[in-house]
């Protein structure tokens, strides 16, 4: 592979933010025409590293070359001016202005004092077709699935001529169909002699799409793979450092009496259209109930009425024989000695301009020890805040550290220590392990099981069938706003599961050739 | 002695950091200033000499820039608590004006009380008429969705007309005067003089009129430290501002914290009103108007929203108010510049943007106060 000229060479990069490096004399090739994976621990300094690449941070050493000539970065304008173009673990489109306006924004294709909306709505369309990145021009973006919002941004690096794409885990936010889409998508830009580097911790899909592998431990690579030989065992063994158990261990479940009841429950989503149209379930003490189904299908509003965060418009929720159909999440989580683990993290699972202590108790403040009458007991939180760190390996510089500094996976990690070290009877867990490495995942799959073995009930929504079927004793299939069907886990096959997550009913499995 | 999260490494480093935006920006506001007076033919060093004798000369300029500190300090504390949650209180100006008519009513009504409870009873008026003024917002904010900045702004105009109502003196074609003027000023809309009994104490040489309303305002200062850092109150006004979602996923009663914050808001405003009434004018006319309100809110940016910062900062803006009329008697320089120069200061710590772009600091060494977020009504 020397006999062709990398387009981009990463040389000795290190970068140190206070208390913790980043990257340590990191060396990376990228050569047209190929897809680099780059795996990593939570922490490791991925996006870090991207960063650096992309102008966003300046690295303390080391030097960055484009097509063999060094560059010295200032800003992201000096890396598109390099064709440059970068798709952040956690998007930067502005929500309320259209397709167009997020492309156009500080890009110069503004001729004379005006804007030229159809000739960029023009361009859009045409980069639209040649890559088949389907998307109305003229849409809002806070209207669109998250898929579409993922082929926005591309668009947008690639409207400025980026050779060079980074995407930082791209399909942590995607469902399964659309990771295909953008499999196909990021084959297609291959083929065009573009570079990618594609960042996730999904082995499977390393292994599955790109033409080389990177691996990155504690800020330094510690090795490269070839995907044509590697297996996921050797590739999560290189990352953490040991062997890692890609499956939970866990023994059959010893159901209790029921905690969660649900029936018949109604709720209408953001734009006031029926979302939840009766559901009916029941979670008992020491079980699992996996919720699995096609992201989109009234996952995220069963879990926010559930917990008190979105009004039911029909129907019963009753936790533990005490009516909660109207209880606010204090009263969910208090009386109902419940815990949450918030889908999007972002929205509502922390507060990333606090430091990690504070978030760690963002939902018990007002408990002592951490508060006594009105105020805040700073030495109790702080040394909460230390035992969790060091007991769900929240890699920090230290508990004072604002949360938004922390690498993506060890934000997720914040949310599920401070959840699951309450004394609880039931706990919700929406998406507990995207965005997290393999290690972390053994660990936080080991910590549910656990839960389920000292008599809690989990509620488990999760999109990756993977986790549903790793983890589930039960598994409801959710399809528009409805159960189609509750199966015990053992006679949940992939198949049954899928036909199932789109929609077609359990009495007509037979008819379409599958028994039990 | 439990500070733990505060006493977190680095703080001082980052304490420097913090006073690197409202440093510069003052020091290209001073310097911009210096370039339009030597375009207009004046000596910019001898404005600023006297600028600084006129602030810091003798004890007289002294007490003078303590005196003009006190108000400021007030309605920088009422804006800076509102952004803690988020919301962007543009009418301490109005909130003020009620303290100060609520206060002047008191004042000049009730004579025979005791002095200590005349000026409690006179405080307390303030206190409610601000508190009245910023409810109406926070109110309206929860229940109806209406965004603070617009009903504040309105509140403004009305306070300001309701003030001016109070104390109108009458028209000559027979329209009644308002309830609170003083029929001996004839034809000028003014009060009668406040009682002596709810004049605050002055103490030193009574000639500096300094004030008790001083040492109210320190303990306000760290009342309001407390509040905002120390308590539970504090926390969930905090979560509030800086992530709506968290904080109603964390079981905090949204509504009631934007109204509680509010309150505060207002009460802080409506008692620099009140102490201005019973300290320094004794009496009140409606050209002792809001401009104390519109400062509070460059003295909060300046003072990067934090207690002691908005200290640091009235200090300065009553400071360069002080110092003003000095300044034009010896160098000639219209006092205008000052306000000039006070607005440049709100431009640069708004748009610390700019500052950074001269400056060329990297983002991630440099923190930004987030002015408000737009958030739709009826939550919580
Ligand atoms: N802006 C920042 N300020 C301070 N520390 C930071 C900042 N950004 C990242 N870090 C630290 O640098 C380290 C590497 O973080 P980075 O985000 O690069 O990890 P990552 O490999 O992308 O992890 P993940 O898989 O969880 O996204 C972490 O320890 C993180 O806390
Ligand atoms: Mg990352």
């Amino acid at each position: 592979m020397d006999t062709r000229e990398p387009i981009l060479e990463v040389r000795d990069i290190t970068k140190v933010f206070p208390g913790v490096v980043a990257n340590n004399r990191v060396h990376l090739e990228l050569y047209p025409g190929e897809i680099l994976g780059l795996l990593g621990e939570n922490g490791a300094g991925k996006s870090t590293l991207m960063n650096i690449i992309y102008g966003l941070y300046r690295p303390t050493e080391g030097e960055i070359r484009v097509r063999g000539r060094p560059v010295t970065m200032h800003s992201p304008k000096d890396a598109i001016a390099l064709g440059i173009g970068m798709v952040h673990q956690h998007f930067q489109l502005v929500p309320v202005m259209s397709v167009v306006d997020n492309v156009m924004l500080g890009s110069e294709s503004i001729r004379g004092p005006f804007l030229d909306r159809e000739a960029v709505a023009r361009r859009i369309q045409e980069i639209a077709s040649r890559y088949s990145l389907e998307v109305d021009p003229y849409a809002i973006v806070e209207d669109l699935p998250v898929g579409v919002r993922q082929r926005v941004e591309i668009i947008k690096a690639l409207y400025r001529e980026a050779d060079i794409l980074i995407l930082d885990e791209p399909t942590s936010v995607l469902t399964p169909q659309e990771i295909q889409g953008l499999f196909q998508i990021m084959d297609l830009l291959r083929r065009q002699g573009k570079a990618i580097i594609f960042i996730t911790h999904k082995l499977k899909e390393v292994l599955h799409i790109a033409d080389r592998i990177v691996v990155l431990r504690r800020g330094e690579v510690v090795g490269e793979a070839d995907p044509q030989t590697a297996s996921q065992a050797s590739l999560a063994a290189m990352m953490v450092g040991r062997e890692v158990m890609l499956v939970v261990e866990k023994g059959p479940a010893s159901p209790g009496p029921v905690v969660l009841e649900v029936e018949g429950l109604e709720a209408v989503n953001d734009l006031g259209e029926p979302a939840l149209r009766g559901v009916s379930l029941q979670v008992r003490a020491g079980e699992i109930l996996g919720v699995a189904g096609v992201q989109g299908n009234g996952q995220t509003e069963l879990v926010e009425v559930i917990t008190g965060l979105r009004p039911a418009t029909g129907g019963r929720l009753r936790i533990a024989g005490q009516d909660m159909t109207r209880a606010s999440p204090r009263q969910i989580t208090d009386r109902g000695q419940s815990c949450h683990v918030p889908e999007d993290r972002h929205a509502y699972g922390m507060v990333g301009a606090y430091p990690v202590a504070y978030n760690l108790v963002l939902n018990t403040y007002y408990r002592p020890p951490f508060a006594q009458g009105l105020t805040i007991q700073e030495e109790a939180i702080a040394e909460h805040a230390r035992r969790l760190v060091a007991e769900y390996d929240v890699r920090t510089p230290s508990i004072y550290t604002r949360a938004g500094s922390l690498s993506g996976g060890n934000q997720q990690k914040l949310v599920v220590a401070r959840e699951f070290s309450r004394p609880i009877q039931l706990l919700i867990a929406a998406q507990p392990t995207r965005g997290i490495d393999v290690g972390s995942i053994e660990f936080i799959h080991q910590q549910i099981v656990a839960k389920r073995d000292q008599g809690v009930a989990v509620l488990l929504v999760s999109y990756e069938l993977d986790e549903i079927m790793a983890l589930s004793d039960r598994i409801a299939v959710m399809y528009q706003g409805q159960i189609l069907d509750v199966l015990p886990a053992e006679e949940a096959t992939r198949e049954r599961l899928g036909l199932l997550m789109a929609g077609v009913h359990p009495q007509e499995h037979t008819a379409a050739g599958l028994s039990t | 002695m439990a500070n733990a999260i505060d006493r977190r490494p680095g703080r001082l480093g980052r304490f420097l950091r913090s006073l690197l935006l409202p440093v510069a920006a003052i020091l290209i506001a001073l310097a911009i200033g210096a370039v339009a007076m030597w375009a207009f033919g004046d000596d910019p060093l001898v404005a600023y000499r006297g600028l600084w004798s006129g602030a810091f000369g003798d004890a007289r300029a002294l007490a003078r820039t303590v005196r003009k500190m006190v108000p400021l300090i007030f309605t920088g504390l009422s804006v800076a608590v509102a952004f803690k949650a988020g919301l962007f209180n543009i009418g301490a100006a109005g909130q003020f004006l009620m303290g100060t008519v609520a206060a002047t009513a008191v004042g000049i009504s009730f004579p025979g009380m005791p002095a200590p409870l005349h000026v409690s009873l006179a405080l307390l008026a303030g206190v409610v008429g601000g508190l009245v003024w910023g409810l109406i917002p926070g109110l309206l904010k929860v229940y109806t969705g209406a965004h603070e900045v617009i009903v504040t702004i309105m509140l403004n105009y009305v306070a300001a007309l309701l003030a001016g109502w109070t104390v109108y003196a009458g028209g000559t074609e027979g329209q009644s005067p308002g309830p609170l003027w003083d029929p001996t000023a004839r034809a000028v809309s003014e009060s009668p003089d406040i009682l002596e009994s709810a004049r605050l104490p002055l103490f030193f040489d009574p000639a500096y009129r300094l004030h008790a309303g001083v040492l109210l305002a320190l303990a306000v200062v760290v009342f309001i430290w407390w509040l905002i850092y120390r308590t539970t109150i504090g926390f969930e006004i905090r979560t509030v501002g800086l992530n709506l979602k968290a904080a109603r996923y964390a079981g905090m009663r949204v509504a009631w914290t934007v109204v509680f914050t509010m309150g505060i808001a207002g009460i802080l405003a409506g008692l620099a009103g009140a102490i201005e009434t019973l300290g320094v004018n004794w009496k009140f006319a409606p050209e002792f108007g809001g401009q104390v309100g519109f400062d509070g809110i460059t003295v909060a940016l300046l003072g990067q929203t934090h207690p002691f910062g908005i200290v640091l900062a009235a200090f300065l803006f009553g400071a360069l108010d002080a110092g003003a009329a000095r300044m034009q008697f010896e160098s000639g320089v219209a006092q205008d510049i000052i306000q000039v120069i006070q607005a440049l200061v709100l431009a640069f710590v708004a748009a610390p943007t700019l500052i950074r772009l001269l400056f060329r600091m990297e983002a991630e060494e440099f923190e930004v106060t987030t002015i408000s977020q737009t958030w739709g009504g009826g939550s919580g």
